[in-house]
């Protein structure tokens, strides 16, 4: 599979406090990376680095071998292809489901009401809410509110999506129902970053696994073996928080 | 009695006082409408610049009493008509209180959701036309009505500037028939009660026609 992100010596400082330090990375087309580390460790902030809700200080983001980090490109474009799936969901709380999903296509792609309807319905039963078009999101649990947010992201048909900590204001149960809408999308071979406490699906799901701690990834590889025989002191100590990850 | 069958047959004039009233009302609404809205944008979205003249035409319009700009404007060497110069003036005042209500209903938009609008890429202008906006506006019915109710009274000021609304109309009515002010008052009072009443309640239902799950409900 060809590469579809590249990162490379991306930096962010918020005043004196340096969140990022020389953070490279790469992703290839399908697959599925799970960013963990502690809180404050700059997970989340490297995510917004991404999509430039933060824009990051230095620093390469080459998306499709097109680097993104430059004064002069389009962010909107480019925040369109990268969905981005938030912690506490962010519906529209005017729009109903139908409505929020239809969004995207409607009003930031352009697109007609009849094609943007179709990509909805279709993205809105992908996530297994199509009996909840006519609700508002203030009327649904917080974790179809999450398979809607996910629902919404999608309908924009983006290159791949950024789930910063999706199910951290969840309850067991309905993070449940959340980690398998995601874990079926990256079956899909939706190519997805995700940044998430949920050691389980990181393990399980995650093609590939970053740990970052105080700005500076420490360890990456894969999941599995990162999380059985993690290589430095650091990532041991982190994971051996997580009880049941023998 | 006689003050009763007074007012019954000045009761055409009243409708006529009320109907310039309602006039006034609507002009002055209108246009701190377009004014507080513009202050409130400004004062949110705009950039340093902006914002500080947004801000200061907002202290300077909330500072001047109502009867003070009402003779300002009178007063302009301009040739302008009376109803006109009320409207401008009680106008400009209600701009300053409807600038604060819109940017009270706009800063308690769950700022995650502009968030997201821009993470989906879509530009600044789009959101706020299409996730501040109608946000706002079922946001700031509520305090908007109050608005109108206060405006509704304060048309009764224009009379100091000769506009003929129900005021003027009363003092007519008290200086000819040489007193019964207190009747005549109170007949103005029950006047002004029954349009905030019929006003009030059509925002109230057009507040319930346009609420969604998760906007706050009036019981």
């Amino acid at each position: 599979m060809p590469t579809i992100l590249e990162v490379k010596h991306l930096t962010k400082k918020f005043d004196d406090n340096e969140v990022l330090k020389d953070v490279s990375f790469e992703l290839k087309k399908g697959e599925t990376l799970a960013v963990i580390g502690s809180s404050g460790s700059g997970k989340s902030t490297l995510l917004r680095c991404l999509n430039h809700l933060s824009p990051p200080d230095s620093g390469q983001i080459l998306l499709e071998g097109v680097n993104i980090n430059v004064p002069e490109i389009d962010i909107n474009s480019i925040r369109a292809d990268m969905g981005f799936v938030f912690q506490d969901f962010n519906l529209f709380t005017h729009l109903n489901i139908l409505e929020n999903v239809m969004f995207g296509p409607l009003r930031v792609r352009g697109m007609s009401r009849k094609e943007s309807r179709t990509i909805a319905l279709a993205e809105i039963e992908r996530v297994g809410l199509g009996d909840k078009l006519n609700f508002y999101p203030a009327q649904l649990s917080g974790g179809q509110q999450q398979r809607i947010s996910i629902a919404r992201a999608l309908a924009l048909r983006p290159k791949l999506i950024l789930f910063d900590e999706p199910t951290s204001a969840l309850d067991p149960e309905l993070t449940g129902e959340v980690l398998s809408v995601m874990a079926a999308l990256a079956n899909d071979g939706m190519t997805a970053i995700v940044v998430t406490h949920e050691m389980g699906f990181a393990r399980s799901v995650a093609d590939k696994a970053i740990f970052i701690d105080k700005g500076l990834i420490l360890e990456q590889g894969e999941p599995n073996s990162m999380f059985t025989a993690p290589k430095n002191e650091r990532t041991k100590l982190f994971l051996s928080n997580f009880v049941g990850m023998e | 009695m006689g003050i009763i069958k007074i007012l019954i047959s000045e009761l055409p004039q009243f409708a006529k006082g009320t109907l310039v009233a309602l006039e006034v009302l609507a002009g002055l609404l209108l246009v701190g409408l377009v004014i507080g809205l513009a202050i409130a944008m400004a004062e949110i979205f705009g950039n340093t610049i902006v914002k500080f003249f947004a801000t200061t035409l907002r202290k300077f319009l909330w500072a001047i009493p109502q009867l003070v700009l009402l003779f300002l404007v009178f007063y302009l060497p301009f040739d302008l008509n009376r109803i006109l110069a009320a409207i401008i003036a009680l106008g400009l005042c209600s701009s300053a209180f409807q600038s604060q209500i819109f940017r009270g209903a706009i800063l308690s938009i769950q700022s995650g959701q502009i968030e997201a609008a821009k993470a989906m890429g879509l530009s600044k202008p789009k959101t706020i036309f299409y996730i501040v906006i109608p946000q706002m506006i079922r946001l700031s019915i509520g305090p908007w009505t109050n608005e109108f109710s206060s405006e509704l009274k304060d048309t009764s000021l224009a009379y100091v500037v000769g506009v003929v609304e129900i005021m003027r109309h009363a003092k007519y009515i008290i200086a000819y028939t040489y007193g019964n002010a207190a009747s005549v008052y109170l007949f103005v009072g029950i006047l002004y009660f029954i349009l905030t009443r019929i006003g009030t309640s059509f925002f109230y239902k057009l507040e319930k026609r346009l609420w969604v799950p998760g906007f706050e409900k009036r019981s």
